[in-house]
């Protein structure tokens, strides 16, 4: 069953479509593709929320939709949670 | 993909329409009162009340009279009677109108009264019913359906699988020479320099972002408290939506991956060829999509997250969503359920060709879950106080 979903092959976060439970193996499509991911959920990912699909330091972009949504301001790792307590707007 | 036949209407000018209405147009607020009671009196002709049309002035009246000329106008319309308190600018509308070559009159309520206005008026829009029963759907290419394109009640299923899914149709529709338009100005902020990007030349980037400036200008001018930091809103955020940027980004899907637009065109103009156009709009629901009617769509494309429920009384409105929640529990207001996608079961390019076949259907006659429903949400947008 597809538990989360990325926009693009360049894409560094994924989209739970369920409930992800922290120590889970999930598994996940590009929707570009078609490929699948398997990964391994650091924390419990709400349906809607983003999980990281490789280990972010502070100040890098997380690139979702092919673009740069945003600025890292706390480092994650892959199968984390990622949210407004680690990623921030560049606008305000 | 081949361009797909539909059976629509030809209009007096060549423009193809999927609705044949009467309408019975108000000049003003004054005189929705008398286009109610035609419409009551004349089974099938529909009134479009309104709440202005009086002592507007220089750039919003000029908006008022382009969105009402355009509403008659468009090509869902079969035929008009126009209803106002005093002759004159009645008169502007029917001339408005009358370009187009389709049966169109005016009635003055000063001099005569309301009751004696009904009556004339009753006698013509019979006569226009009766004109426009006879006329026949013949076939036309799905190309020559203009369709808009705007979203509403958005989350992250909309960023993640409606909205793409309209993208998806939109590039094919454009690819097969369809005329295409979307807006929602304030809503790109944070994808602006994307959206300058896709512009066909550097001066359409260059136009669109005169258009984005001011419009962010306004929104500057007057904010009572720091728009920051209600952007994404608290309900975004607790949905999945961290940034202004990914918002905006998913606001984008539904112009696809490959078509540029060809044209920027201000509130309420038609577009001048086919391609894919930006229009200057509110992200206010009902008043962008009368914006687009009164420019000459006759199709609306609307992908809802938590399940927007507008409609219009003359350009149909196709709704989508892929929240399997509002797909189940706000059934009655979803035309097409594209929920598949997040289980992974349905591909973006499939759902475009499904959303596709329902703007065939729709095309063909099957009324939206909108039209069933009654929802006819005609919004002017005001520019300024009137006088």
């Amino acid at each position: 069953m597809i538990q989360f979903l990325v926009h693009e092959q360049a894409d560094t976060v994924g989209v739970a479509t369920v409930e992800i439970k922290a120590g889970e193996t999930a598994e996940g499509l590009f929707m570009d593709s078609q490929a699948k991911i398997r990964l391994k959920a650091n924390h419990d990912i709400p349906l809607g929320h983003k999980i990281g699909l490789k280990g972010h330091a502070v100040n890098d972009g997380v690139i979702k939709y092919g673009h740069d949504i945003g600025r890292v301001v706390t480092a994650f790792g892959k199968g984390d949670h990622v949210h407004v307590h680690n990623l921030k707007t560049r606008r305000w | 993909m081949a361009t797909p036949k539909v059976m629509a209407y030809r209009r007096e000018n060549g423009r193809v329409g999927i609705r044949n209405h009467v309408v019975i147009l108000p000049l003003d607020d004054l005189s929705n009162s008398a286009c109610g009671k035609v419409a009551h009196n004349v089974k099938g002709c529909k009134a479009i009340p309104h709440a202005y049309g009086r002592l507007q002035f220089g750039e919003d009246l000029a908006l008022f009279f382009r969105t009402m000329i355009g509403t008659g106008s468009n090509a869902n319309v079969a035929a008009v009677v126009v209803i106002g308190i005093e002759p004159q600018w009645t008169n502007v509308i029917v001339e408005g109108i009358a370009k187009t070559g389709k049966p169109v009159a005016g009635f003055s309520i000063e001099r005569y009264g309301e009751i004696k206005t009904v009556e004339m008026a009753s006698w013509k829009a019979k006569e226009f019913m009766h004109g426009a029963s006879e006329l026949k759907r013949e076939e036309c290419d799905l190309s020559e359906v203009w369709v808009s394109v705007k979203c509403g009640e958005s989350d992250t299923t909309s960023g993640l699988a409606s909205n793409p899914t309209v993208g998806n149709a939109v590039e094919k529709l454009v690819a097969m020479g369809g005329t295409c338009s979307f807006g929602e100005t304030s809503e790109i902020t944070g994808a602006e320099m994307v959206c300058k990007a896709r512009g066909a030349t550097p001066e359409l980037g260059e136009a669109f972002m005169a258009m984005f400036d001011r419009y962010a200008a306004m929104i500057d001018r007057n904010k009572t408290d720091d728009l920051s930091g209600s952007q994404p809103t608290k309900g975004n955020i607790a949905g999945g939506l961290t940034t202004i940027e990914e918002k905006a980004f998913g606001n984008l899907q539904k112009i696809g991956k490959k078509a540029n637009y060809v044209g920027v065109l201000d509130k309420a103009v038609s577009p001048t060829g086919p391609g894919l156009w930006y229009m200057d709009t509110s992200s206010a629901a009902a008043e962008a999509v009368t914006l687009w009617a009164a420019g000459g769509f006759v199709a609306h494309l609307f992908p809802t997250g938590q399940g927007n429920i507008i409609g219009n009384p003359i350009e149909p409105v196709i709704k989508l969503s892929a929240n399997p929640r509002t797909v189940k529990d706000m059934v009655e207001h979803i035309d097409y359920d594209c929920s598949a996608i997040l289980r992974g079961e349905l591909t973006l390019d499939d759902a475009g060709d499904q959303l596709l076949d329902m703007l065939v259907r729709t095309c063909n006659g099957r009324l939206t879950a909108q039209e069933v429903l009654g929802h006819e949400e005609f919004v002017l947008t005001k520019l300024y106080e009137s006088a």
